[in-house]
């Protein structure tokens, strides 16, 4: 290893920093990458894959639904596919596309060149692609898990003999979503310290873009969210190999487990889970929706803190999951009151995002049409959510298609929606071009569109009182027209996001350039050419403000008209350092590959109860810990 | 989980490396930033299985006594001397730990090989001592499968004792690094977060220990 490491004195052209350009180009390159860009290219590339299959288990429950008696799936087939539809969209996709984008951006939008551990950043990567590909081996044994992606024991927990969920699909849940665990783990861990260590001079945490800062607060959830469900985990897969009861009460033989406490240990993670994946969204339109009104985030501090809120809050709220459990009054009191006061930190985001608008020179952009879109559905989703809060109203609606019409309003409506308007607005900077806007379009209207068709009959099919996690249904309820609908309005959702991908391809190929600054932005990451060089800042910014760029481009005139200020004339080149500086870049390294390996050899170990390949899975992690752990750093060279 | 603290344990080196001299926001390395943060979620982990055998202690009197183990015969099983001292010795460990820091601080090769490898030798000592009363329990009649006692009590220490093997590598790869001349004054970092690691992990078996030990079953 030698170090990447060259002298940039000031006004020296960027290209010539690329000190071993053998070392970070080609296909194989992509296997050791430390750059946090190509990180967060392959979290995304690879959680859009997941997004597609998730969709098409979507479209097969769809299929099974669109009249009664219908035999497209088998019950235990059904079972699979919505287990895996909502597992893979909270783990394969939701979480590792806020990552995608937290790895390439938050570095970029707080002046840093680097993460704080971009091998450790990679090692999560690799985690989550294992860990995902493991899950969806369980097809080659027909063990998908298919016991929802809750995984409630004792349905789960019941062993593998006398159970009532035959096959590996359980075990391959438990393991698969303990190593997942992992993975995000590690992304939460470098995101907090990339965040408190690693700002550019002067940007304190208050002059953070707001993206960021709930990149930062969902960070913080991961971590503290991940160890409940995992000590869930590990105690439901003893259950099922082990014959232990943590779950399985034997009441018989004088064992009086309780199965309430894995609900209580899952949604203890499961609450806070929904804020690590909705707040990344958040984030997202608020950075978006102030570019296209050309306005500042009204109340940014404010919308800073009610995410902060949310993100405490979340943790006193989980039993409403459980309202139908028989906690007693008190309890139910308690965490409805808790819940319908969350709803005010987040009624005080959406009329922050509308107050932004309010008055703004609106462009009707492809992002801008997806985060107006997020904020409609997302309002819809929390008017639900708050319909669900108070306790006899949810006894009604709980395991009906009305809790599915809610969450799909708040995650699809509200995150997804919002991944999209992340992709058009960021893809100009990621790639140098943009995506196509009349392509956009479509994808925007036919996503809008298929996705209140799928899932607006919902509400009322579920308050007709059909069961959700169920596989057929019989004629007569009232229920045949609006799943027609709804299926319906499934395949135009896929149709959206075949849209989408023709678009990156037709995109590529017409490669309209974008520039560095297309949409004349706020924040640091268009302060550099697109797509970034591999060290992002030729020289660290120096932050005056919030939305620093914005301030570096324009000045108010007396009568608060903006003025656009000459280009050079901003503090922030006059400031800029004139000094030499060393850009230090980390080394590619293919250990945390191999360490990655490792656990999914374990995985199968555990799965099947062949010890000697969880032997083998053990060793592979050691080696490429070990191989890791002696491998030369850059800088102990030039000390 | 015990896999993502060996990833943080990798990470001190990475750190320790490329940027043990750049300035950070807060002050902080990244390194100790992040094993401080890690921690916190150990915590958690070892919180929910502590809370586990705290709601589920004394639910499975029954079967209990059909495995043999009358009320107040798990007190008698209790080894509470023996027990005492191997956490007496991993408490210890702690101090010797320090002593490895203050004296990699102050460039003592010697000392800081002595004192890692008494903390590596205490941790196993405790290890061992783990194993011997597993199977004193086992052949009293507490199988994993017994009652509610059996899983929450074999699980949570053997998690434990996994978190303690974990740092006993960790110590001999840093006595490793120094008998190889690679683990100077400057690199005291790695043996202070190291250390961080290995406190916890021992706070972690106080309160274990008070929870099994001191609070009666039943
Ligand atoms: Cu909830």
């Amino acid at each position: 290893m030698t170090t990447v490491e060259q002298a940039l004195g000031a006004g020296a052209h960027p290209s010539g920093v690329l000190a071993r350009p053998t070392k970070t180009t080609g296909a194989f390159s992509w296997f050791t990458p430390v750059d946090h860009k190509r990180s967060g290219i392959l979290y995304g590339a690879t959680a859009l894959v997941f997004f597609i299959i998730a969709g098409l288990e979507a479209l097969l429950i769809r299929m099974q639904l669109v009249g009664p008696d219908q035999t497209v799936l088998s019950a235990k087939v059904y079972n699979q596919m919505f287990t895996m539809h909502g597992t893979t969209m909270v783990f394969l996709v939701g979480m590792p596309m806020a990552v995608a984008f937290g790895n390439y951006f938050l570095p970029l939008m707080i002046g840093a060149r680097d993460v704080a551990f971009p091998r450790i950043n990679m090692l999560g990567y690799w985690v989550f692609l294992f860990g995902g590909i493991f899950m969806y081996s369980s097809f080659l044994w027909s063990s998908a898990p298919d016991g929802g992606w809750f995984g409630y024991a004792p349905l789960t927990s019941q062993p593998l003999s006398s159970g009532s969920l035959p096959g590996y699909g359980p075990d391959f849940w438990t393991v698969g979503l303990i190593f997942m665990g992992i993975g995000s783990v590690t992304s939460a861990l470098n995101f907090i310290v990339t965040t408190l260590n690693m700002r550019a001079p002067g940007m304190t945490l208050l002059k953070m873009p707001v993206f960021v800062w709930m990149i930062f607060v969902i960070a913080f959830l991961t971590l503290f969210a991940m160890p409940p469900v995992t000590a869930a985990l590990i105690q439901v897969y003893m259950d099922r190999n082990f014959g232990t009861h943590f779950f399985n009460a034997d009441l018989a033989n004088g064992i009086g487990s309780d199965p309430l406490l894995y609900q209580h240990l899952f949604w203890l993670f499961g609450h806070p889970e929904v804020y690590i994946l909705i707040l990344p969204g958040m984030g997202i339109v608020s950075e978006i929706l102030p570019v296209f009104s050309r306005k500042p985030l009204f109340g940014a501090r404010v919308v800073v803190f009610s995410g902060i809120a949310i993100g405490f809050v979340g943790w006193g709220v989980w039993a409403h999951h459980m309202y139908a459990t028989g906690l007693g009054p008190a309890a139910l009191t308690g965490v409805g009151v808790a819940t319908m006061a969350i709803g005010v930190p987040t009624g005080v985001k959406i009329f922050n995002w509308l107050g932004t608008v309010w008055g703004g020179a609106v462009r009707l952009k492809t992002p801008m049409l997806f985060s107006l879109g997020f904020i409609a559905m997302f309002t819809l989703g929390g008017l639900s959510g708050v319909m669900h809060s108070i306790v006899p109203s949810n006894s009604q609606q709980t395991d009906t298609y009305f809790i599915v019409a809610h969450f799909h309003y708040v995650l699809f409506g509200g995150l997804i929606f919002a991944f999209f308007g992340g992709f058009y607005y960021w893809w100009p900077k990621m790639f140098g071009h943009f995506l196509d806007e009349r392509l956009g379009k479509i994808n925007f209207w036919l996503m809008l569109i298929g996705f209140n068709m799928t899932f607006g009959p919902m509400h009322l099919v579920g308050l007709r009182g059909m069961p959700r996690r169920t596989y057929t249904y019989g004629e007569g309820f009232g229920w045949e027209t609006l799943n027609q609908i709804e299926t319906v309005g499934g395949f135009i959702i896929a149709l959206s996001a075949l849209v989408f991908v023709v678009n990156i391809a037709v995109s590529a190929k017409k490669r309209e350039l974008a520039g560095d600054d297309p949409w004349d932005g706020r924040t640091l990451e268009w302060s550099i050419p697109s797509p970034p060089p591999v060290y992002n800042f030729a020289t660290i910014p120096e932050v005056h403000s919030f939305d620093d760029f914005w301030h570096q481009k324009y000045t108010e005139d007396d009568e608060g008209r903006l003025v656009k200020l000459p280009r050079g004339a901003s503090a922030a080149d006059t400031h800029a350092e004139e000094h030499a500086e060393h850009i230090h870049l980390p080394s590619p390294s293919f250990w945390p590959f191999v360490l990655a390996l490792g656990l999914p050899i374990m995985g199968y170990g555990f799965v099947f109860k062949a010890w000697w390949v969880l032997g083998l899975g053990v060793f592979v992690l050691m080696f490429g810990l070990t191989a890791w752990a002696i491998e030369p750093h850059t800088a102990e060279e030039d000390h | 989980m015990s896999t993502a603290v060996v990833a943080a344990g990798g990470g001190h080196v990475e750190a320790a490396g490329a940027h043990a001299h750049a300035e950070t926001n807060t002050g902080i390395s990244h390194v100790k930033l992040a094993m401080w943060a890690f921690l916190s979620s150990e915590c958690l982990f070892f919180g929910a299985f502590i809370s586990t055998y705290l709601i589920y202690r004394g639910r499975d009197r029954a079967a209990l006594e059909s495995a043999g183990i009358a009320d107040g015969d798990l007190e008698k099983i209790f080894d509470i001397p023996f027990t005492s001292s191997t956490s007496f010795v991993l408490l210890m460990s702690s101090l010797t730990m320090v002593l490895a820091l203050a004296a990699i601080q102050r460039a003592d090769h010697r000392g800081t090989r002595i004192w890692l490898a008494a903390t590596a030798v205490f941790g196993l000592v405790f290890i061992a001592a783990q194993v011997y009363e597993f199977t004193n329990f086992y052949r009293e009649g507490i199988r994993l499968q017994t009652g509610l006692f059996g899983p929450t009590f074999y699980v949570m220490t053997g998690l434990h004792g996994a978190h303690v093997t974990v740092g006993i590598f960790w110590l001999l790869q840093l006595l490793y690094r120094s008998l190889q001349g690679q683990l100077g004054p400057e690199h005291a970092e790695a043996v202070e977060v190291a250390g961080l690691y290995w406190h916890v992990v021992d706070i972690v078996w106080i309160v274990i220990f008070t929870v099994i030990y001191l609070v009666p079953y039943s």
